[in-house]
């Protein structure tokens, strides 16, 4: 977009970059945001479902599809509160910290090919460095706010999201060297094709490694089961007990923006990003050379792809806490120190050693390496440029 | 610091933080009504609990000082409010013992029948909100469904859902409305295979007895000690349940009804019905053990009602009116236990010889159940709290009266 600004509009190149960031930004933020109000709603009829309720009915003339922005339209109109004891500031603060960071993140992450805010040589490495600020508002939050029980609900949080980082940057780092490449938008074009190519099943260690990823992944941004932080049960609501209005709105817009986030991170990172399970663009016969409508219907049906999956994700994370009791403290550590470390420990070597002993797989015939796979393709009926080509494999930026 | 060495009692550890003191309620999610806890924290090992109580207190037993015996049936009805049944029966016997009163024989098994289903209504919501405590929402509301149903059942046979004066001295209000056995069977029978759901999802839940087997241990001598009673002590391994041992009017009541008192007994539970296997990690009278007695009551009282069932339509004849209101007591004392759902609930009465009983008090179990809560949550962590109390399951408005 800032090409076509500078090229055909004319635009000096500062402001070009400055209204492609701005677009880009209230896109990503439009639309995470949007997506966190249907999600709100969508956990609230299907928490009503398996709860053999209704949930809302009315708000918005069917299915209460207006609920959430009913809701949103009572936190804005409530009343500005503060405890007394609370420091003003960090307690301000707070909200807009772990907002920033969860939707920060979003700024990496590809929706199809070429469908993303700022493609980055290390889209891996930011998302999840950036999802792990997320902690800070919440320890923020919890100090700040001058209850016991909101200490206890930030220094669970605390302890138990630093912990589960360990396993989850395992877990992410076997892609990335399955893919040679820590961008997300190459390691989705590595498994382009059939199912068989997504990482998922591109060997055993891969397809555990995805179980203790999405375990760490439930962990990291605090859903039930481990959602210790707030355990309503316990600690009345954690490090969000004083919060209340639009400062709430903001954590909880926060949990769903995460919670959709590391949906998206495994299917992109496991399950094919935006290619589907069966390529029905490429057999139908269209593909990136086919020409520029063409090209952009594909990449819609990509991005339709990506988001049916990440959805399919955020529902197993509904499905879970609607199900499960909470777990304890001491057994959350449990279970990433004993069980989900050195799981993911092992399961990085075994795909490590796999990746050197077999690299086209266990009957190369049958399988071959997806990226070459990739190639092959792009090389068919009107392909792209071999330059354009080896640069979006390779992952340099364009 | 100190006193925490001091302390014997407190957990010590290499790293020595600060404690903490920590309210949790009158106000708080997960301790069931207004009971406040004041845990002393050591991060997150509490090393202390304190119950508080009395912010439900009503004066309900001076009140029974100043209305006649009958009069005072629908205060009791707020004692358990979630077994109401079972308290008016209480103090209907109660008052039945010192007037040497008998009940028709239809009346009686209808007070069987009542007093089960209550017996089903209270163990539901003591299931579902135990699994609130833990932090699973929807057992809870599976529970409340079928409550709703026998509370639909109530509704028709007294008028009311919660407090209902259904049973009252010398019988009940009123007798049961046509077709209302056809509809009890029919609740009866769709309800038990609802049972397996409940062992799925709670019972047998392999996070659920993570978070309840082994944790507040109550041996049989410290259960027995504290004057527990009902499922907690019968989850500590007693073998003890009024309905069979306790005093002779109570027990006439039951005269003829085959049950097992669930407890376990040489390593395992009654087998009258299909139960799950108890898991490895339990330890009798652990939090899932006095959780799983409650499940089998359950299944327990469905069989009580079935029976009660056949026997109260097979008799003939009226219901029997119940006492008057203003009914003059004789002189002297009585006290009696029954088995309510939370435990033994004994109500003592002394009667000058008016229609307004002397003195009038209660002993509830709630209250000699929390009693032993500090003594189980001792250097346990913060999550096991409500998972203690919420085991126990007391009423509040049993405790404070």
């Amino acid at each position: 977009m800032a090409e076509f600004l500078i090229n055909s509009v004319g635009f000096p190149e500062w402001l070009a970059w400055t209204v492609t960031a701005v677009v880009a930004a209230v896109l990503i933020l439009n639309v995470i945001a949007g997506g966190a109000l249907v999600f709100i709603w969508a956990e609230r009829k299907i928490a009503a479902r398996i709860q053999d309720r209704l949930g809302p009915t009315r708000t918005g003339g069917r299915f209460g599809w207006l609920q959430s922005l009913a809701d949103g339209i009572k936190l804005i109109a409530k009343e500005d509160l503060m405890p007394e004891g609370a420091d003003g500031m960090l307690f301000r603060l707070a909200p807009y910290v772990s907002f920033c960071a969860s939707f920060c993140a979003f700024i990496a992450l590809p929706f199809a090919f070429d469908f993303v805010g700022q493609r980055l040589n290390v889209g891996v490495f930011f998302v999840v460095a950036v999802l792990g600020l997320e902690v800070f508002g919440v320890i923020l939050a919890g100090y700040a706010s001058a209850s016991k029980w909101s200490l206890f609900g930030a220094m669970r949080e605390a302890a138990q999201v630093v912990s589960y980082e360990v396993p989850l940057g395992m877990c992410v780092v076997v892609p990335v060297m399955l893919a040679g490449s820590m961008d997300l938008v190459t390691i989705a074009e590595k498994q382009a094709g059939w199912v068989t190519n997504w990482y998922l099943f591109h060997d055993p260690f891969t397809f555990v490694i995805f179980w203790v990823y999405v375990t760490c992944a439930v962990a990291s941004v605090n859903r039930a089961p481990f959602d210790l932080a707030e355990a309503e049960s316990e600690l009345v609501a954690g490090f969000h007990t004083e919060y209340s209005g639009l400062r709430w709105s903001y954590f909880f817009m926060a949990e769903y923006g995460s919670m959709f986030l590391v949906s998206a991170l495994a299917a992109v990172l496991f399950m094919g990003g935006w290619n589907g399970p069966i390529p029905v663009a490429r057999l139908v016969g269209l593909s990136e050379g086919t020409g520029d409508t063409a090209n952009y219907f594909v990449r819609l049906l990509g991005m339709a792809n990506l988001l049916g999956k990440a959805t399919l994700g955020v529902l197993v994370m509904m499905w879970v806490r609607w199900t499960l009791p909470r777990l304890r403290i001491d057994q959350v550590m449990t279970t990433c120190l004993k069980y989900c470390t050195p799981i993911a420990a092992a399961m990085f070597a075994g795909a490590m050693l796999w990746q050197l002993m077999l690299p086209g797989g266990v009957a190369p015939g049958l399988s071959r390496p997806a990226g070459e796979i990739r190639e092959g393709w792009l090389e068919g009926p009107g392909g792209r440029s071999a330059a354009a080509r080896s640069s979006a494999v390779a992952g340099v930026l364009p | 610091m100190s006193h925490v060495a001091d302390d014997p009692r407190i957990i010590e550890f290499d790293v020595r933080t600060d404690e903490m003191l920590v309210n949790m309620g009158p106000q708080h999610p997960s301790t069931h009504g207004v009971l406040r806890l004041v845990l002393r924290t050591d991060g997150e090992v509490v090393s202390e609990v304190e119950p508080h109580i009395g912010y439900l207190h009503r004066c309900a037993e001076k009140i029974g000082e100043n209305l006649t015996a009958r009069q005072w049936i629908p205060y009791t009805d707020r004692m358990d409010y979630l077994a109401a049944m079972n308290m008016n029966l209480g103090w209907a016997l109660a008052v039945e013992k010192l007037m040497k009163y008998q009940v028709s024989e239809k009346a009686r098994h209808l007070r069987v029948l009542i007093a089960e289903l209550g017996r089903i209504a209270s163990h539901l919501v003591g299931m579902g909100a135990y699994g609130l405590d833990l932090g699973t929402f929807s057992p809870f509301l599976y529970a409340f469904r079928e409550r709703e149903k026998i509370l639909d059942l109530f509704e028709e046979a007294c008028g009311a859902r919660l407090t209902y004066s259904y049973i009252t001295v010398g019988g009940l209000t009123a007798d049961l409305p046509p077709g209302w056995l056809g509809r009890c069977e029919a609740f009866l029978d769709q309800f038990e295979p609802i049972i397996k759901e409940y062992h799925a999802l709670l019972t047998t839940n392999a996070i659920f007895v993570k978070r309840t087997a082994n944790i507040g241990v109550m041996s049989r001598d410290l259960a027995i000690e504290y004057g527990c009673s009902g499922p907690v002590l019968r989850g500590s391994g007693v073998d003890q349940d009024m309905r069979r041992d306790g005093e002779a009017i109570y027990t006439a009541m039951y005269d003829g009804y085959a049950f097992e008192v669930a407890v376990m007994k040489d390593g395992h539970y009654p087998r009258d019905h299909e139960y799950p296997p108890v898991p490895a990690d339990a330890v009798l009278g652990d939090c899932w053990h006095r959780f799983f007695v409650r499940m089998l009551e359950v299944v327990q009282s469905m069989d009580l009602v079935r029976q009660s069932i056949d026997r109260y339509s097979a008799c003939k004849g009226p219901l029997g009116e119940p006492l008057k209101l203003a009914e003059k007591i004789p002189a002297g004392d009585a006290y009696l236990e029954t088995e309510a759902p939370k435990g033994q609930m004994g109500f003592y009465l002394v009667s000058d010889g008016s229609a307004i009983p002397w003195r009038v008090r209660a002993r509830s179990s709630s209250f000699s159940n929390l009693a032993v809560a500090p003594e189980l949550c001792r250097g346990c962590l913060i999550a096991d709290v409500p998972a203690i109390v919420g085991s126990l399951d007391i009423v509040m408005g049993e405790i404070d009266r």
